[in-house]
């Protein structure tokens, strides 16, 4: 009896592991597989279209040139530190100069500011949406008079968005000594104006939607406005309002690398179009791992996020996906 | 009647629609006693809970009004608590918190009457809980506990606002046979300890006559009213498996079984038998007023 037992339940484990690990790794060999297949049939300008090799090939190389780039940088620093102690040794008020390197962004600095320039404009999104969301939640008639304007901004798309942002930014943004490129506000400001809607729309929604019976507990505990706020009403979106911030990166993020291009802030996007420009032999094969790069990053972000909503989330029968 | 404690006065509810207003409640009149238990039964959508958020001024009555120790509701408030049918704990709080909410909005603010320290509030949330046999899961949250746990955490929320008269509609409608007879056991208890006055919606015949000193039973819907008031003259405290036997017990489960069921039919069960009730209404009104 005991036997059995144990038996079907490694007979289950087995599969289970088949089913989470076995099947999706055969559906990525299938895609290289064709992937590889048809990209030989394919001749571009550039050459033939890289197939998986060719990538993984430029992947190492971005990663050598990172790490060749940071030991230039190392020694860089080192020589100037060199060169300063001994000038001090010599004259000991001498007046010592200390530069910053100045070299060419990486591949994996490009990917750092791609994901610095996001945040920036997810943040200022959600401090946007958030309380625009909870306020028009809150009222139908104002959600009534701000629907029209947001179904009418919300599909628009970043392309369109970019031109005005980078006027405006030039106009306004007027500063002998700046703090931030012109081009990564443009950047910012475009992902903020185009991934505000999904959180604004769900924060609204899961404001107007609080169960009937929790606004009477605060009617009958006669709780002010405030605490009714904070207390029943917040508490209550937050899982709706999670949707909407999960749905808003994962636009923002699609949204930067236009963005980016167009803007020439020195992210993802930015690689991309230079590459493009750059039309070397290699190129297409360095965009397909700036593809591959993007995708693995979103993928992150997104769970990221998932990983936020479980925790915060109350509702722990909801099955996060 | 002398001592009116609460005083539904001349009640009639109308409801805007499309096609006009509809008219729920008509003339209900009720006087209570303070500490009386009163039980309203009827069929479903006959305005019972109408009656009962009118009462605790979730609803404001078309006519007539509701007078609690001769001030008018026309507001919710603390001293009137809901015992909601399904607990309306909010679920991302413990048992704890959510006794805490109210007893922090009743007993927290600066310029409370009854104004109690935090060691004191601790106390009297614990005290609560207690009451209604819910120290050992205090701090566990809605989702970790059963459906008749929920709802002694509802009534413990509504207790711990030291209410004068506290409101249940259905409270124990969702829970199995057992679990209900368990928790009416439990609301005897608290009412023979505290002697709040309460109203309490019901479908259940037996839960109606074990429970209450006064059970009312309402007439169908639309423009429903009260069709027979039965004043239940058992000792307490009562004991429901003595009382099954009790004469008196059946003939009043009896009576109010007789009126559901032959005099208050279910609307649009039969149209003979919608026009006979038409024809008895007046007969019931007649009832209404000897039994008051």
């Amino acid at each position: 009896m005991k036997l059995t037992r144990t038996k079907t339940f490694t007979d289950e484990q087995y599969s289970v592991f088949i089913r989470t690990y076995i099947f999706p790794l055969i559906a990525i060999a299938l895609f290289l597989g064709i992937w590889g297949m048809s990209a030989s049939q394919v001749q571009t300008s550039l050459g033939q279209l890289p197939g998986p090799t060719a990538v993984f090939e430029q992947a190492s190389n971005l990663v050598d040139e990172h790490v060749a780039a940071r030991e230039k940088e190392a020694s860089f620093y080192e020589r100037q530190e060199k060169r300063n102690a001994e000038k001090l040794v010599k004259n000991p008020d001498a007046e010592i100069k200390v530069r910053t390197y100045t070299g060419k962004a990486t591949f994996f600095d490009q990917i750092l500011t791609s994901l610095v320039t996001v945040f920036t404009g997810f943040v200022m999104a959600s401090l946007i949406a958030i309380p625009i969301g909870i306020i028009t939640g809150l009222s139908n008639d104002l959600y009534r008079s701000i629907n029209p304007i947001v179904q009418l901004l919300k599909p628009v798309s970043p392309l369109a968005w970019l031109p005005i942002v980078t006027m405006v930014v030039s106009a306004v943004y007027v500063s002998d000594d700046p703090m931030f490129d012109k081009s990564y506000l443009t950047s910012a400001f475009t992902v903020m104006l185009c991934c505000m809607w999904p959180t604004l729309i769900n924060t609204a929604v899961g404001v107007s939607t609080v169960d009937k019976d929790l606004i009477n507990v605060s009617k009958v505990l006669r709780l002010g406005w405030f605490t009714k706020v904070y207390k029943i009403i917040l508490p209550s979106a937050v899982p709706m309002i999670f949707t909407g911030l999960r749905l808003s990166l994962s636009i923002g993020w699609m949204v930067l690398i236009a963005a980016e291009m167009l803007a020439q802030n020195p992210g993802l996007g930015k690689f991309v179009w230079d590459e493009f420009q750059n039309g070397s032999s290699n190129s297409l094969g360095r965009i397909m791992v700036a593809v591959i790069a993007i995708g693995i990053v979103g993928y992150m972000l997104d769970r990221g996020m998932l990983m936020l909503q479980k925790k915060v989330s109350w509702d722990k029968s909801v099955v996060l996906r | 009647m002398k001592n009116t404690h609460l005083n539904i006065d001349h009640i009639s509810m109308e409801f805007p629609t499309p096609d006009g207003p509809y008219v729920a409640l008509q003339d209900v009149d009720l006087e209570m006693r303070e500490g009386e238990f009163v039980s309203l039964i009827g069929h479903s959508g006959c305005g019972k809970s109408t009656v009962l958020n009118v009462v605790a001024g979730l609803y404001k009555a078309t006519k007539g009004g509701v007078v609690l120790d001769a001030k008018e509701v026309n507001e919710p408030g603390p001293e009137r608590a809901v015992v909601f049918q399904n607990h309306s704990l909010l679920p991302w709080l413990t048992a704890y918190e959510n006794v805490e909410l109210a007893v922090k909005q009743v007993f927290g603010r600066f310029n409370s009457k009854q104004r109690k320290s935090k060691a004191e509030m601790k106390e009297w949330i614990e005290h609560n809980l207690h009451l209604v046999h819910m120290d050992h899961a205090m701090h566990k949250r809605p989702d970790e506990i059963s459906g008749g746990m929920k709802q002694r955490v509802g009534i413990a929320r509504a207790l711990a606002m030291e209410p004068k008269v506290l409101l249940m509609d259905e409270p124990f409608g969702a829970l199995d046979a057992l679990t209900r007879a368990h928790m009416q056991e439990s609301l005897m208890e608290i009412h023979a300890d505290l002697g709040n006055t309460v109203i309490m919606i019901t479908h259940d015949v037996d839960e109606a006559v074990l429970l209450s000193d006064r059970i009312v039973m309402m007439t169908n819907g639309p423009a429903a009213g009260i069709g027979e008031i039965l004043e239940i003259d058992l000792p307490r405290p009562r004991d429901r498996v003595e009382l099954s036997g009790n004469a008196k017990y059946n003939h009043y489960r009896h009576e109010v079984l007789q009126f559901l069921y032959e005099r208050q039919r279910r609307p649009g069960e039969e149209v003979a038998a919608v026009e006979q009730e038409e024809k008895s209404s007046p007969a019931l009104k007649v009832v209404k007023t000897e039994a008051a």
